[in-house]
Order: structure tokens, then C-alpha cells, then sequence
């Protein structure tokens, strides 16, 4: 028996959570391309997005606002989907009896999973933070932001050396006002790879990421370029 | 009796012992022998000099529901007893299905025990609630005191463990697991591991990951050097790497240890001073902890892992590319817990590697309903065929299919434990889309030595019938949205004649399904049913016919009378009648 790496591998696969936000993900994109013009969101065109070294954006970033309409939809799509899963059995298969109809809401104890293990597990989604060259590990937790921008000044205030810089373009980093060293938080995801922060929509950012390092700038230019990357 | 009469033959012989005296003593002599609950409560059965015997001599009381007995009739009769082993609330008050302020506190046992047991050297309470007062009393009140375990306790505090760790002169063990501490403020916090006292202690097991709190490490290490019997040290996640090194070279001893963070949150460890401290550790067999886990550290164990029986990495989210070095030289591991993010390639690994595997367990790492879910069925059936000794299985996951379910039945005939969480509600089989009938069936045929069962999925009434039909050693059941009809229940409650303990919530299951078990009801330790289709007459009609069953009706809000539906059944076999310590909640039909 071999091993496929894709954990769901049905034959006929109904689209899963993660093609769903991959596909509408695709859809956002085509729609900002067109719509260049106009408010906020649709201010995310394909330059603010293009690879430059620091956050995207001083307002709401591209990832923060694509992600508010991908995520209230992932929602929804997840709920329908594993509703239309225990659905669909009694549409195809007659000697299945008759089911409550697709749960939507969550309910109280279910899975079975201890309170005390659940506590103890939430820690996982602590992230180390590092800084190039200081000697100690500070720890966030990436739930409790709700954006790039929160994370951004949440760093500012752990590592209290630091400001915040403004560039021109909108671009940010943290600088240590003492010497000037300029550094790039880079995160380190789950494959392994280090990554820029802030190429990614936020939510997928938040399940992805096992650490964030600030790096020096000067360190920061081999790491490969978002384009190519894409 | 032979014996009297020859001796009544011989005329100038002093009178011999009342054959009574002679009886009791032959029996105390041998019924010590007896360790097994079980057959000592068949001895005690005999008549009435047996009973006596066996009231004497027991030292090992089990007390499975706290309720069913009350402390002083326990106590009166087993006036000798030197462990004692309560259990408090249901099992589904670990999900939060039980209200708080429900019971199961410990003061009452406290109060009789503390002036009546003065031979008690062991305790083990488990879903119980202790106050830091009741700790303090037992502490005070019994010289002998030396073994404390609770589990899944709350309650208590560090006011509570510095009574124990003052007090206790005898101390060998004090294992703390997986309870929830009472809010301390800062000011009230109490260095606790500075309470032993200073001489050399007997401690053997010392575990407190649980306790949420920071330690006193200067104390901790100076205990640890203190204490030469010392074989087991669970530390909490407070305890940093660096740390946990000098512990271990303060104790090269230990056969078990919980490493706390296991990560660098203090400073910076050569990961090559921590794998010499592992190197010296030449009897250790489990590990657990690695709360905050470094990846880079993992290596630091390898020393230890072709020794290692047990192994618990169910509280950090390891990888499948960082277990598999690790548990490539795990050939002697029997227990293993984990997270599933090791996914389906993992469970492989374990699979190739652990022939000796009795004990697996794989918990979620995102525990909700709507998670992606990283092992499946491919797991499952790679450790059915590759640990055929596995006796026991606690697994999580969203995808499962019935034929998997079936080659482990086929594959793993030693299993004594079954337990399957599928937790997406109401799933079908993956492939089939059929019900998990079929899978849970075969475990109950095949697996013989069964007596523990968990189900879930889409279930009809035929699993149902399917463990009436074949689950005859089962003795604890656990039932959640699952089964069509009453008819489910009736399965379960004419068919399982071991049945003990059964735990029920969210399944179609109304009063006639509860009436079809009132013939079995006495043999049970609990019955528990929640958001099922009982209604009040029903369940008065069961407390009506068995005085001596307590039927408790638990709502979340104050009972109205003309509310017919029932929320949450608690029923248990009782010698002490209705509690007193019932909140406003409960009613006692």
C-alpha cells in the first residue's frame, strides 16, 4: 500500500475546504486586477502586491482585506460542505436511515477532547518569535491579531528597540533606532521554507506559520523573491 | 471437626480455641492472599465469618462512584484499609456536559477518614473536588500517609500541595494529572516545592505538569538531590530545558520523565549537554512533556530510545519528518501518544517499527468538528497491520472507512479497547458513504477480549444490534449522535449482560429504550443519557421500580415542573439513598 500525500484521496473528491479557498482566492484576484480604481479594497493592484522587502500596504494590506471577504466565505463554505457530506448519504444510498438534518452549530463537549488538553494545545499555536542577534525567544500568539498591521505594532511594543519605519511607498520596517540596523520579519512556515511576511493572506499565514524571525535586512535579499516564489 | 475431637479424646489437653476464633484466623490468613476486587467481594459473600474475615483483611478499597456508598459505611467496614481509589463525577463532565457546582466534593470522605483511617498510606481520587482545606486535614491526620494521585481533580491550590509536601513526612509519591488548579493570585501563591522538608525524603514519583504555576527551581533541584529513591519526575512546562539538564544529572535514576517546555525559552543548551545528560539516564522508560518543543533538541534523546516503553508527545505539534528518526529506534515502545499531525506517514513509521505496541493514542490537533483532520483510515489499517499486539486505541479523526474498522478488528485480536472518535457528526464511510455499522460490528465480533467501546459516525440501530449480539465482555460503552430508534438502546441493555458503565448523549433514544434495561439497571455503576428522548415519567418509572437506584435529573436551569422533556439522566446504584449535597439543579426522582 502506498502512501498517497494528499490525505483525501477519493476518487471522486467533492471540493474540499482547501480548494474552495483556493479557487476563490484565484476569483479575488482576477477581480482586483480589473477594478483598480476605487476604494480600499479594490486599492490592492498588482504593484502593492508586487515583491518589495517589508509589508505591504500603510492601510489595510492586500492580505488583510482579501482575506475578510475569503474568510467569512470559507466559513460558510465549510459549514455547507461537511453539512453536504452527511447529507448527501440518504440522497444516494436508501439504506442509510434517515439523519437529523446537517448540524450548524457547534455543540457543547464535541469531539471529546478534555478542556485540560484543549488548554494545553492552544499553546501550539504560540509562535516563536526571534530576533537576529539578541539573546532571547519572545512568543506570540497569531490568533489574537487580526491582521498584519496588529502583529506589526504588537512586535514593535515586544521588542521595544525597535520603530516602526515608514517608507515612501508604504513599505514598513522595524528599525533599531540605535544603530540603524534595519530588520524584515520572515517566518518560517510549515514545509520548512522562510518566507516574507505578508505575502500570504492573513488566515493562511496564521495556519502556516511555526516561527517568525527578524531578520537584518542585509541577510533578508537571499531570500527568494515573491514572484518567483508565486 | 476432626481436629476437636481427637483432642477431646485425650482428656488432660487444655480446651481447645473456639473453632469460631480458630476459623477467622486460618481465613484472615489466607483471604490476605486475595488481591483481586472482584473475587474478594464473592469471598465476602460466603457467610457471615467470611464477610468478616474479608472485612479485616482488606487493604485495597475501590470505590468507583462516590455516591454509591457513604464514607463512614466504607470506613466502618474496612477499618483496616490501607489504599482507597474513589471516583467522583460522570466521564462527561471532562467535555463540560456536567454542570458546575454538580458535586463530587471530597469533604465528607475527608471528614471520615481523617479520624477513623489513621492505617490509610494511599489515595488516589479522580474527578473529585479537593479544597486546599481538605488536603490539609488528611495531611495532618494520617502518620502514614505516603501515596497522593489525583486525577482530573480541581479545587485545590499551592496551599493545598504545601500542606501535603510539609506534612507527609513519608512522602513517596505525589502525582498531580491533569487537574485544574484554583485562580491564585500572585500574592497568594505558595512556594510549595520549599515545603519539604529539608532532610533526605522517600519521594519515588513526583509529577506536576499540571500545575500551571512557576516553581521554585533552586528548591526543585535541591529536592531532586535530596531524594534517592526518586524514579519518577513529571515537571511543568515552567521548567526550561537548561534546567531540566541539571535535574537530570541530579537524577541519572529516573525511569520516567515529563521534560516540560523542552524548549529554549530560558537560554541557550548545546543540544550535545543535553544528550549526555540522556546517555546517563541508563534506565529510562517514558518520556512525556516537551510542552513548548524545540525540534532542534529532539535529537538529544536518541540515547534513550531504543529503552523507551512509553512515549507521549500528545502536547506539542511534531511532524512527521521530526518523529520518524525518533521512532525508527523505538523497537520497545509499547504505549505511544500523540497529535495527529503526524499524519497517516507517521502512524506508518510507528507501524514498521513498533511490534511491541499495546497502546496507541491520537489526539486532534485543532479538536473541532470542522477540522481538516491529518490521520484517516490509511492510518489505521498501517498499525492494525503492523502492531498486531495493540490492545488498546483511542484515535480521532474526519475520515474512516468501515473496511479499515475491519481489518483492525481482523488484524489486532488483543484488543481490549476500541475507541474511534470520527468528529465531523453523523459521518459515513468515506468511500461507501454507508453507515460505520459494518466496522464496529466486526470489532465486536472478532475482538474477543473486548470490554471497552467508543463509537462514532453515522451509526443505525444494526451497530446497535451488532454489539447486543456480540459484545458480551463489554463493560463500558460510550454512545454519542448515533442509532435510529429505541430499539438501539434495547440492543445494547438486554444484550451486554457485562455492561457497567454507559454513557450516552445526543441519540435517539427514548423511555421505552430506557425501561428494556430496568432487569440489569442494579448491575450497572452508572447509566448516563443526555440530549436523548427521555421524558419525566419515563425516568420516575425506572426510580419507582429501583428504590435502590438514585435517578438524578439535571438541568441547566432550575426544573419546571411541567417541563416533560429530560435534559440529562444521571442514574447510579446506590447503598446511601439520595444525596444530600444535591445543588438546585438536580432533581432525585
Amino acid at each position: 500500500m502506498s502512501f498517497p500525500p494528499n490525505p483525501n484521496p477519493n476518487p471522486n473528491p467533492r471540493p474540499n475546504a482547501r480548494d474552495i479557498e483556493e479557487e476563490r482566492e484565484t476569483e479575488m484576484s482576477i477581480e482586483t486586477e480589473r477594478s483598480s480604481t476605487e476604494s480600499e479594497v479594490s486599492g490592492l493592484d498588482y504593484e502593492e502586491t508586487a515583491l518589495t522587502l517589508g509589508l505591504p500596504g500603510g492601510k489595510r494590506g492586500f492580505s488583510e482585506t482579501v482575506n475578510l471577504g475569503i474568510k467569512s466565505s470559507l466559513i460558510e463554505a465549510r459549514g455547507d460542505s461537511s453539512g453536504d457530506r452527511s447529507d448527501e448519504s440518504p440522497d444516494c444510498n436508501a439504506s442509510v436511515a434517515e439523519k437529523p438534518p446537517a448540524p450548524k452549530a457547534r455543540v457543547v463537549g464535541w469531539p471529546p477532547v478534555r478542556s485540560y488538553r484543549k488548554n494545553a494545545l492552544k499553546s501550539c499555536t504560540f509562535v516563536k518569535v526571534q530576533v537576529d542577534g539578541a539573546p532571547y525567544l519572545r512568543k506570540v500568539d497569531l490568533e489574537a491579531y487580526r491582521g498584519y498591521e496588529q502583529l506589526l505594532v504588537a512586535l514593535q511594543e515586544m521588542f521595544s528597540c525597535f520603530t516602526i519605519r515608514n517608507y515612501p511607498n508604504e513599505e514598513r520596517k522595524l528599525v533599531d533606532p540605535v544603530n540603524g540596523t534595519e530588520y524584515v520579519p520572515t517566518y518560517e512556515d510549515k514545509d520548512g521554507d522562510w518566507m516574507l511576511v505578508g505575502d500570504v493572506p492573513w488566515k493562511m499565514f496564521v495556519e502556516s506559520c511555526k516561527r517568525l524571525r527578524l531578520m537584518k535586512s542585509s541577510e533578508a535579499v537571499n531570500l527568494a523573491p515573491r514572484e518567483a516564489r508565486r | 471437626m476432626a481436629e476437636d475431637e481427637e483432642e477431646e479424646g485425650r482428656g488432660d489437653t487444655p480446651p481447645p480455641p473456639f473453632s469460631d476464633q480458630v476459623l477467622e484466623n486460618v481465613l484472615e490468613n489466607v483471604l490476605q492472599f486475595l488481591s483481586c476486587r472482584r473475587d474478594r467481594n464473592s469471598a465476602s459473600l460466603v457467610c457471615r465469618s467470611w464477610y468478616a474475615a474479608e472485612s479485616q483483611t482488606r487493604h485495597d478499597l475501590f470505590v468507583g462512584n462516590m455516591y454509591a456508598v457513604s464514607p463512614y459505611r466504607a470506613i466502618s467496614r474496612f477499618r483496616r484499609v490501607r489504599a482507597l481509589v474513589l471516583k467522583g463525577k460522570p466521564r462527561f463532565a471532562d467535555f463540560g456536559l456536567v454542570p458546575f457546582g454538580w458535586g463530587a466534593g471530597f469533604a465528607s470522605w475527608a471528614n471520615a477518614i481523617s479520624p477513623n483511617c489513621p492505617s490509610l498510606e494511599r489515595l488516589t481520587l479522580k474527578r473529585i473536588t479537593v479544597s486546599d482545606a481538605d488536603l490539609s486535614l488528611l495531611a495532618r491526620s494520617l502518620p502514614f500517609f505516603r501515596d497522593l494521585t489525583l486525577l482530573c481533580c480541581d479545587g485545590f491550590g499551592t496551599l493545598g500541595l504545601a500542606a501535603i509536601a510539609e506534612n507527609c513526612k513519608r512522602l513517596r509519591v505525589l502525582d498531580l494529572i491533569d487537574n485544574v488548579l484554583i485562580d491564585e493570585e500572585e500574592e497568594e501563591l505558595v512556594d510549595w516545592v520549599s515545603r519539604f522538608p529539608a532532610s533526605p525524603t522517600c519521594l519515588e514519583s513526583l509529577a506536576f505538569e499540571c500545575i500551571d504555576v512557576e516553581v521554585n527551581f533552586v528548591a526543585l533541584e535541591a529536592l531532586v538531590a535530596r531524594s534517592p529513591s526518586l524514579r519518577r519526575l513529571r515537571v511543568n512546562q515552567h521548567v526550561s530545558i537548561g534546567q531540566l539538564r541539571r535535574l537530570m544529572a541530579r537524577a541519572p535514576q529516573l525511569t520516567h520523565l515529563g521534560t516540560g517546555a523542552f524548549g529554549s525559552g530560558g537560554g541557550v543548551l548545546v543540544v550535545g549537554d543535553l544528550e549526555s545528560a540522556f546517555a546517563s539516564s541508563r534506565s529510562m522508560v517514558c518520556l512525556s512533556g516537551f510542552r513548548e518543543l524545540d525540534p532542534e533538541y529532539l535529537p538529544a534523546i536518541y540515547p534513550v530510545c531504543g529503552n523507551l516503553t512509553s512515549i507521549n508527545f500528545s502536547y506539542t505539534d511534531i511532524s512527521v519528518e521530526q518523529l520518524k528518526p525518533i521512532i525508527l529506534q523505538c523497537h520497545n515502545l509499547q504505549t505511544f501518544w500523540v497529535l495527529d499531525t503526524v499524519r497517516d506517514e507517521g502512524l506508518q513509521a510507528v507501524a514498521e517499527t513498533c511490534k511491541d505496541l499495546r497502546e496507541l493514542r491520537v489526539f486532534p490537533l485543532h479538536p473541532t468538528e470542522d477540522s481538516e483532520g491529518s490521520v484517516s483510515d490509511f492510518g489505521l489499517i498501517a498499525i492494525s497491520k503492523g502492531c498486531r499486539k495493540l490492545e488498546s486505541i483511542l484515535y480521532f479523526c474526519q475520515r474512516m472507512t468501515n473496511a479499515a474498522v475491519v481489518t483492525m478488528s481482523k488484524n489486532c485480536p488483543e484488543l481490549v479497547v476500541f475507541r474511534l472518535c470520527i468528529m465531523g457528526r453523523h459521518r459515513p464511510d468515506r468511500i461507501t458513504r454507508e453507515a460505520m455499522d459494518e466496522g464496529f460490528g466486526a470489532i465486536v465480533m472478532n475482538c474477543k477480549k473486548l470490554t471497552r467501546l467508543a463509537v462514532s459516525g453515522l451509526l443505525t440501530d444494526k451497530a446497535f444490534e451488532y454489539i447486543g449480539k456480540y459484545g458480551k465482555s463489554v463493560r463500558t460503552l460510550s454512545v454519542a449522535f448515533a442509532g435510529n430508534s429505541d430499539l438501539g438502546l434495547r440492543y445494547v441493555l438486554e444484550g451486554c449482560p457485562k455492561l457497567q458503565k454507559l454513557e450516552i448523549r445526543d441519540s435517539p433514544f427514548g423511555d421505552a429504550g430506557l425501561l428494556s434495561g430496568i432487569h440489569h439497571f442494579y448491575n450497572m455503576r452508572f447509566l448516563w443519557m443526555s440530549s436523548c428522548r427521555l421524558t419525566r415519567s419515563g425516568c420516575m418509572e425506572v426510580a419507582r421500580r429501583l428504590p435502590g437506584l438514585v435517578v438524578e435529573v439535571i438541568g441547566d436551569r432550575y426544573l419546571d415542573e411541567e417541563n416533560q422533556a429530560i435534559e440529562k439522566l444521571y442514574m447510579y446504584r446506590s447503598l446511601a439513598g439520595p444525596r444530600e449535597d444535591a445543588p438546585p439543579f438536580v432533581k432525585i426522582l
